[in-house]
């Protein structure tokens, strides 16, 4: 294939063009992680962007001798392994149950599940009813509402749909009921696709800071990413309020040494760490789950 | 033969027909399976409908100690609404809608297209998997963890931007950017972009992939550059995905954004420019309690939706794709 001149500007163009878009999208971060192995009173006087200045380990010793941010963890830890596991296991059932085709009411069923993905109540009649339902201040609101996900049953209902009619009969044949099809043939087939939709959960459950927010007070409950949402509101304030007048200021710098920016940032690279470690070997289901999601029906 | 079957047929209808009333028994017989979707109906039941009907709420004064029955607060009809209507924050919050939607809509949207288009012409298949690994990582990152991100870079001290901008003499000291509206727009559609560029271009790869390859050696052959090729092949070809995303976006015209706001305009200075119904509803509903007017808003909004997805869906199948 020969390559006219104008062939070969654009191709200098698309190359030069996509290594800048990957360094704008590696840069922050890495300059983050630079900044999280810098000492915190060093970063302050600028000039930290591609390697650490003066190297410490210690903000990643506060981080992780912080009690209340340890707790953070085991708290996003246990609910994206309770929620994620216990929320695919439920919604897989459901899909299960809704490829049943002598299922007594299915495609009503189906219209009230459909319905909820187009309609909703909107986030004040849902905290109210949360409320009502005394899950305010419990681990339990992280888990129970997400239980049962509309998107994720169509796709689980459209893969056991493909799945060969002949595996069901034969089982039913050797008098396996329902729930022991499910659980002995239909889900360990389910592999990829409860991969795929696995990871979506988890991330979502690991990522979420917003319903802890609105829904947890009690400091114990939670989760890491609420926490660092406040520590760089806090950063926010401080920053504020040293600009109004420079007596307060003073006041200020020493609690700029407990938030500092270093330690900003290495709470922050903790927080990423997991997703960045897992990413590398979910690349090849996620790109499989956007499709399958696109697809639909 | 034919005879036979249509009788067959009359009896088995004739069989259903008197099974009919045994219904309940029917229903009670395969509670194996109606044991598997139930859990989800009523899971889906609380957290779903009861919802919808707590909207009934936007027509009343809700009262915090009526908890549980909310028949017994009192109708106050359209009241709410017309208090938002006349709010001073009503042009404010409808306006900053509409703009970062439209901009969101005009820059976010066509930015993934644009990647993929680019990917697609990679040869070079290490570099294609580098860009590809990196562009799509930031999906995964939280809201906080990339306003974090962004706040650290914009910041005043150490922060990148100003760096560069002082030491390419642009500036003469640094630029507090996420405290001044102006910059406000542009930080948070970059913030976007950068955010979901790459992982919006899978869907458009894999539908670049269906591209019938002869196209290109025809096109190729009869001397077509590059950039005509994509014009003339690619793009037509990848026609329809586009059109239904697009189609699919209109219905959350008015859904600006939130996490990304909430976490961006932390800064109450930049209220102004970045209130959008979304947040407004948060502030005024979870913040101040005035949980009749928030719900009020929000049905506001729920309602144009509605129709703007009506409308989309009217266009999508003129074009021959339904979204129902």
């Amino acid at each position: 294939m020969r390559l006219g001149f104008s062939d070969k500007l654009m191709m200098i163009f698309i190359y030069t063009f996509l290594t800048l878009l990957s360094f704008s999208a590696l840069y922050p971060f890495w300059n983050a992680l630079v900044v999280s192995f810098n000492e915190g009173v060093d970063t302050l006087m600028g000039g930290v962007t591609f390697w650490p200045r003066v190297f410490t380990l210690e903000n990643y010793e506060v981080v992780f001798n912080d009690s209340r941010l340890l707790n953070g963890f085991f708290i996003s830890i246990s609910r994206t392994v309770i929620g994620t596991a216990a929320a695919i296991l439920m919604t897989a059932i459901l899909a299960y149950g809704m490829t049943k085709k002598d299922l007594i009411g299915r495609n009503q069923y189906m219209v009230f599940f459909i319905i909820t993905m187009y309609f909703g109540g909107g986030l004040i009649p849902t905290f109210l009813l949360v409320r009502s339902l005394g899950l305010m201040n419990s681990f339990w609101v992280f888990i129970i509402p997400g239980l049962v996900s509309v998107w994720n049953m169509i796709i689980f209902r459209t893969f056991f749909k493909s799945l060969p009619n002949g595996l069901e009969e034969s089982a039913q044949i050797d008098g396996c009921t329902n729930w022991g099809i499910f659980f002995r043939i239909v889900f360990p087939l389910s592999g990829p696709v409860i991969a795929t939709l696995a990871l979506f959960t988890a991330v979502s459950h690991w990522n979420d800071w917003f319903l802890p927010s609105i829904y947890i007070t009690n400091e114990k409950l939670l989760p890491i990413q609420t926490m660092l949402r406040q520590i760089l509101n806090a950063n926010i304030v401080t920053d504020q309020v040293a600009q109004l007048d420079s007596a307060s200021q003073a006041r200020m710098e020493s609690m700029q040494n407990i938030t500092s920016k270093s330690l900003t940032m290495a709470t922050m690279m903790v927080v990423t760490m997991p997703i960045i470690m897992v990413y590398p070997f979910v690349q090849k289901y996620f790109v499989k789950g956007v499709l399958i999601g696109s697809l639909k029906e | 033969m034919s005879q036979t079957t249509t009788k067959q047929q009359h009896a088995v209808l004739l069989q259903q027909r008197k099974r009919k009333p045994n219904l309940v028994m029917r229903f009670l017989k395969q509670w194996d399976i109606q044991l598997m979707v139930w859990p989800g109906i009523l899971l889906i039941f609380i957290f779903a409908y009861m919802p919808m009907y707590g909207v009934l709420i936007a027509f009343m004064d809700y009262n915090i100690f009526t908890k549980g029955d909310i028949w017994a607060n009192p109708w106050v009809g359209w009241k709410h609404f017309e208090m938002f209507f006349n709010a001073p924050e009503f042009y404010t919050v409808m306006r900053n809608t509409i703009i970062i939607s439209f901009l969101k809509f005009f820059i976010g949207f066509p930015a993934p297209i644009i990647l993929a288009l680019m990917l697609n012409e990679i040869r070079h298949m290490i570099f294609k998997r580098v860009v590809q690994t990196i562009t799509y990582l930031p999906h995964f990152l939280s809201w906080v963890i990339v306003a974090g991100l962004t706040s650290s870079l914009l910041a005043t001290e150490n922060g990148s931007i100003n760096m560069l901008l002082s030491s390419v003499g642009a500036i003469s000291e640094p630029i507090n950017f996420l405290s001044i509206p102006k910059y406000f727009w542009s930080i948070l559609i970059t913030a976007n972009v950068w955010k979901e560029i790459g992982f919006g271009s899978i869907v458009y790869l894999a539908a670049i992939a269906g591209v019938d390859q002869h196209m290109y050696e025809a096109a190729d052959i009869d001397g077509a550059t590059k950039f005509k090729q994509i014009y003339l092949i690619t793009l037509p070809t990848i026609m329809p995905v586009v059109v239904i995303f697009m189609i699919l976006q209109i219905g959350s015209l008015l859904s600006a954004g939130f996490e990304d706001i909430l976490l961006l305009a932390a800064n109450p200075v930049l209220r102004p420019v970045s209130d959008v119904i979304d947040t407004y509803v948060y502030r005024v509903g979870v913040s101040n309690y005035r949980y009749s007017y928030a719900t009020a808003v929000g049905l506001f909004k729920a309602i144009i939706s509605i129709g703007l997805l009506t409308i989309a869906n009217y266009i999508a199948r003129r074009s021959g794709n339904s979204l129902w």
